[in-house]
């Protein structure tokens, strides 16, 4: 049961990738790509954490956790950047 | 002890400029006199050993692979040597007290000459090669220092530059003939070399060793026709002079002569080299002193002509004339120590040093005049002084090497007195010009008597002058005995040191000599026009000419080469790699190996379709500044999963850290560029650059296949996975590499890192322009600093911080360390800096990042240097296991220190570059840091 909820998760996964990469390509505006972006951090960790279970491993947990965070940072410059046309004030 | 003797110099030479800076002249004088006297001491209690013909050593090893070792010797002639060095120093240093103006910097001055004198000692002590070498740069750089002491007046610093630019060069050669005599007689300590003479000498390399250790000797001794920095080195103060060019600097070459001497000395190779350029020195430049009008330059020519006398009794070779050589050695520094300052008396004086302007001093300055004209004659070689004994042994030389026959003759003898004429009529002169010779004409101001303690060294050396002169083998006799019988390396063939040894050959080439000179000098006017006719010649436009046209072609090749053009340095650099690419790849050899590829999943290929989506898409669109900055956050990303998926979490945590950093950095330095880029190159460059690109990839992609396809060579990865634990501590192997197995090459990418942050820092310091943009409008402090992202901030420092903390302290056994653990800190702290006022986050954190780097740097260094005062090599590092409640088992390793330094560098480094990037954003709004 748990295998194949798995098997389903990472197919609508893939999924997902193929549409953030939709998104980062056609845009249409700066803001779309930078939610694109984040969007694609989102996958990672949920692919990540797919993969914890898969193989009943610990590690990839903490690697999800590293992603979301450093994530979350890049996402903030970006968005500070694009409103205010700087990073610092 | 024998270290100590030019150890104390080098580390007192800090004293008077603490002094110096603090106390004021008395102090300065005081601590560096009391520093030489030490060594004088030293040297003096040790001397009754050396008296006694024992050679003191002593050998402390410092890089015995290199053959390098801090190995010391004090016999004859470095006893001889070292007594000149700290004796004239001794009064040097209280002459330049009463010489130098209440503006010179007096600490700085004798913190020159303490380092100077004991890098001569140490030279003079030596006894490895490559130690004597290392002290011989020394005094190089550290005379090039005193030469230029006046360094806001352009003459000083030229002559320094020259004498820096001659005698480095011969000591890059001398290096080279040092290498070579090494290995030769098979080891660099002297001991050794100086008892395999024969074989040396019979060696085939022996004719290129010489003459590029005759290099570096001659262009130290200023022997023709590397004479000409002499001169220019005269724009020196005189109390550097002084000891310069009398006891120490330019004696370091016949020195080396004879300290090699029974290695090197004694073949016909020798005896042509040396004694020619010695003989040619010797009488150019006692004709060329004549001509001088000014006081020092005329010093300074007569020191080129001694020096040469020197060099050409060495060359002679005979035992004989070796203690002449030495003999002249003392008397020579003796009688110029004491003219040179002489000279600076009256320049002191009376602000001038043209002899056409100085005459009839006498009667104003009476009692110098006489210690001046002492001097004067012993260098003239008059009877009753010294310098007349020497030069009466060097007649005597001449007169038997052409009696012993030989292709040189009776022309020898003659040269001698030639040489000798010239140098008793530029004595003249100087005795005649300056102090008589009607009155003076336009001086600057009239002099009078100096202070006692500025004439009070001289009045020690002309009394020096006279005492060898009337009583030589009772005063400098037995030094005189042991430093030759130490520089001919075997008993000493009888020799007397009396003033009269009857009606004979050499007294009657003396008096020529006086007679001949005395008339030279009455006819001076008939040769001073010859002279303005034909001047001698000038080396120093000739190697000025030279050195333009050196640095004219680095230059053409530096811009044909550098111009500027980053697409250029790239083809050619891609160029290069293809070339050699395909030409290794012609040789032949199977691309595809025999391993078979893994099998492909579905979600790893659709990762590298979004791999090649999001690179594509990059290139496509490289020129919208932002909109490539957030693919290249994609492909980072993907990237990271690659790492992940391939089981190396190592990379992917550095990999993510460095993308999330590079991403603010870019974003910081976008500020400074114009939103969108215009093409840079022309259409055709563009093809040709896509040429090489496509090329380029093409070959990558091969090369990855021609690896992936083969099986992996497991030998280096078993080794580590099996030392990394029981060698270094941790079994994370990565971290093991870092801070262990190669904590060197660590120690000099931090370095480096420190280095890039502070060149960063001063590159933009003073503001960077900003392109013209409209101003963000004016708006709500809400709007500037969203609540929810203030306040969402501050929690992720405290478990960013956490994390990293976690990180770095698993990171000797699992992925991590401290480089990952400070990019961490460094991204929790930039957020804060993001997120919040930027002055007040600064004010809040109150960082000092470049203390924080300068402190990891440190640290690392330290606990490399712990290691090593445990007696292991640098950064060895040690472990042991701890227990602690709660925590439970782990490992205290140095490494773990170590990290921290690296972590601490990291953090201080990337927040340096971020914060100095986003500072110009910030001084817009009236914020100067």
């Amino acid at each position: 049961m748990l295998n194949l909820a798995v098997t389903l998760a990472f197919t609508l996964l893939g999924v997902a990738l193929l549409l953030t990469g939709w998104r980062l390509w056609y845009g249409p505006t700066t803001p779309d790509r930078i939610l694109a972006l984040d969007t694609l951090y989102l996958n990672a960790v949920a692919l990540l954490v797919l993969t914890g279970i898969r193989f009943a491993s610990a590690l990839y947990f903490e690697a999800a956790l590293f992603i979301a965070l450093l994530g979350f940072i890049s996402t903030v410059a970006l968005c500070r950047f694009v409103q205010r046309g700087q990073l610092f004030e | 002890m024998l270290l100590f003797i030019a150890l104390i110099p080098l580390l007192g030479a800090l004293l008077p400029l603490w002094a110096g800076g603090r106390r004021g002249r008395d102090v300065s004088v005081w601590t560096t006199a009391a520093v030489t006297a030490a060594s004088l001491a030293l040297l003096l209690w040790l001397s009754p050993v050396v008296f006694d013909g024992v050679v003191l050593q002593a050998n402390w090893p410092w890089l015995p692979q290199l053959g390098l070792n801090f190995t010391f010797r004090l016999d004859g002639l470095a006893l001889l040597f070292g007594l000149l060095i700290t004796g004239i120093g001794l009064l040097v240093i209280l002459y330049a007290r009463y010489y130098l103006a209440e503006r010179d910097d007096l600490g700085r001055f004798y913190a020159l000459l303490l380092l100077f004198m004991g890098a001569m000692l140490g030279m003079v002590l030596a006894d490895n090669l490559l130690l004597l070498l290392l002290f011989w740069e020394l005094t190089s750089l550290s005379s090039f220092l005193l030469i230029g002491y006046w360094h806001s007046r352009a003459d000083a610093r030229q002559g320094a530059r020259m004498a820096l630019t001659v005698t480095a060069a011969g000591g890059l050669a001398l290096l080279a003939g040092f290498l070579l005599l090494g290995h030769i007689a098979g080891s660099f300590e002297l001991s050794t070399v100086l008892a395999a003479g024969e074989t040396v000498k019979n060696h085939p390399g022996y004719p290129v060793m010489l003459m590029l250790i005759l290099l570096g000797a001659f262009t130290k001794s200023a022997q023709f026709p590397f004479h000409f920095w002499l001169p220019h080195a005269m724009a020196a103060p005189t109390p550097v002079s002084a000891y310069l060019h009398s006891a120490t600097m330019v004696k370091a070459g016949v020195f080396l002569l004879a300290r090699l001497f029974p290695v090197l000395a004694d073949t016909d190779l020798w005896f042509y080299l040396v004694g020619g350029t010695g003989l040619i020195t010797l009488l150019f430049a006692a004709y060329a002193a004549l001509f001088q009008h000014d006081l020092k330059g005329l010093l300074a020519y007569s020191t080129i002509s001694h020096l040469g006398l020197i060099t050409l009794l060495l060359g002679l070779s005979t035992p004989l004339a070796v203690v002449a050589g030495v003999f002249h050695i003392i008397n020579h520094a003796v009688f110029k120590a004491s003219l040179f300052m002489a000279a600076g008396i009256i320049d002191h004086e009376t602000g001038c040093r043209d002899m056409r302007k100085l005459n009839g001093l006498f009667k104003y300055i009476p009692w110098t005049a006489t210690l001046a004209m002492t001097a004067a004659a012993a260098m003239a070689g008059v009877p009753l002084l010294n310098g007349f004994l020497s030069k009466e042994m060097f007649f005597a030389q001449t007169v038997y090497q052409a009696a012993a026959g030989g292709e040189v003759h009776w022309l020898l003898p003659l040269l001698a007195t030639v040489a000798g004429i010239f140098s008793v009529a530029y004595s003249a002169r100087f005795i005649h010009d300056v102090f008589f010779n009607g009155e003076p004409i336009n001086l600057p101001r009239l002099p009078h008597e100096p202070p006692p303690y500025l004439r009070a060294p001289v009045e020690v050396l002309v009394a020096i002058c006279l005492l060898v002169g009337i009583a030589p083998a009772y005063t400098v006799g037995p030094l005189l005995a042991i430093a030759a019988t130490s520089v001919v390396g075997g008993p000493l063939p009888p020799y007397s040191l009396a003033i009269w040894h009857g009606f004979n050959l050499p007294l009657l080439m003396s008096s020529l000599a006086l007679i001949g000179g005395a008339l030279m000098y009455w006819q001076r006017r008939r040769l001073f026009r010859l002279g303005d006719r034909y001047p001698p010649p000038d080396g120093k436009a000739l190697f000025e000419r030279g050195l333009n046209l050196g640095i004219a072609a680095t230059r053409r090749l530096t811009e044909g080469l550098e111009n500027g053009s980053l697409q250029r340095y790239l083809a050619l650099l891609i160029g290069v790699a293809l070339v050699a690419g395909v030409a290794g790849a012609w040789q032949g050899g199977e691309l595809t190996g025999d391993q078979p590829l893994p099998p492909v999943d579905l979600l790893s290929l659709l990762a590298a379709l979004l791999l090649v989506l999001t690179t594509g898409l990059t290139m496509l669109w490289h020129r919208q500044r932002l909109t490539a900055i957030i693919l290249l956050g994609g492909v980072g990303l993907i990237v990271v999963l690659a790492f992940i998926r391939f089981s190396s979490p190592d990379l992917a945590l550095t990999q993510l850290t460095v993308e999330v950093v590079t991403t603010v950095l870019l974003l910081l330095a976008l500020r400074y560029l114009p939103s969108d880029a215009l093409p840079e190159s022309m259409p055709s460059r563009r093809l040709r650059d896509a040429g090489l690109a496509i090329l380029a990839g093409i070959g990558v992609a091969a090369l990855t296949w021609g690896g992936l396809t083969r099986p992996l060579q497991p030998e280096l990865a078993e080794y580590f996975l099996a030392t990394s634990l029981p060698g270094g501590g941790g079994a994370n192997v990565v971290n093991v590499i870092l801070v262990d197995f190669r904590g060197f090459d660590t120690l000099g990418e931090a370095t480096v890192l420190v280095i890039a942050a502070l060149g960063i820092t001063a590159l933009l310091t003073g503001g960077f322009p900003l392109p013209i943009r409209s101003s963000p409008r004016v708006v709500s402090i809400e709007e500037r600093w969203p609540l929810l992202l203030r306040m969402g901030a501050r929690p992720l420092l405290a478990l960013t911080l956490l994390l990293a903390a976690y990180i770095f302290l698993r990171g000797h056994h699992l992925p991590g360390g401290g480089f990952i653990a400070g990019l961490m800190t460094a991204l929790a702290l930039a957020t804060q800096y993001l997120a919040g006022d930027f002055r007040w986050t600064t004010a809040q954190l109150n960082l000092d990042y470049q203390r924080l780097m300068g402190g990891g740097l440190a640290l690392i260094g330290f606990t490399g240097l712990v290691s090593a005062l445990f007696g292991y090599p640098f950064l060895t590092s040690a472990f042991t296991h701890a227990h602690l409640p709660i925590f439970g088992d782990f490992e205290i390793a140095s490494a773990m220190a170590f990290d921290l330094g690296v972590y601490l560098v990291v953090v201080g480094a990337v927040m340096r570059i971020l914060l100095e990037l986003g500072q110009a954003n910030a001084e817009e709004n009236g914020w100067k840091p």
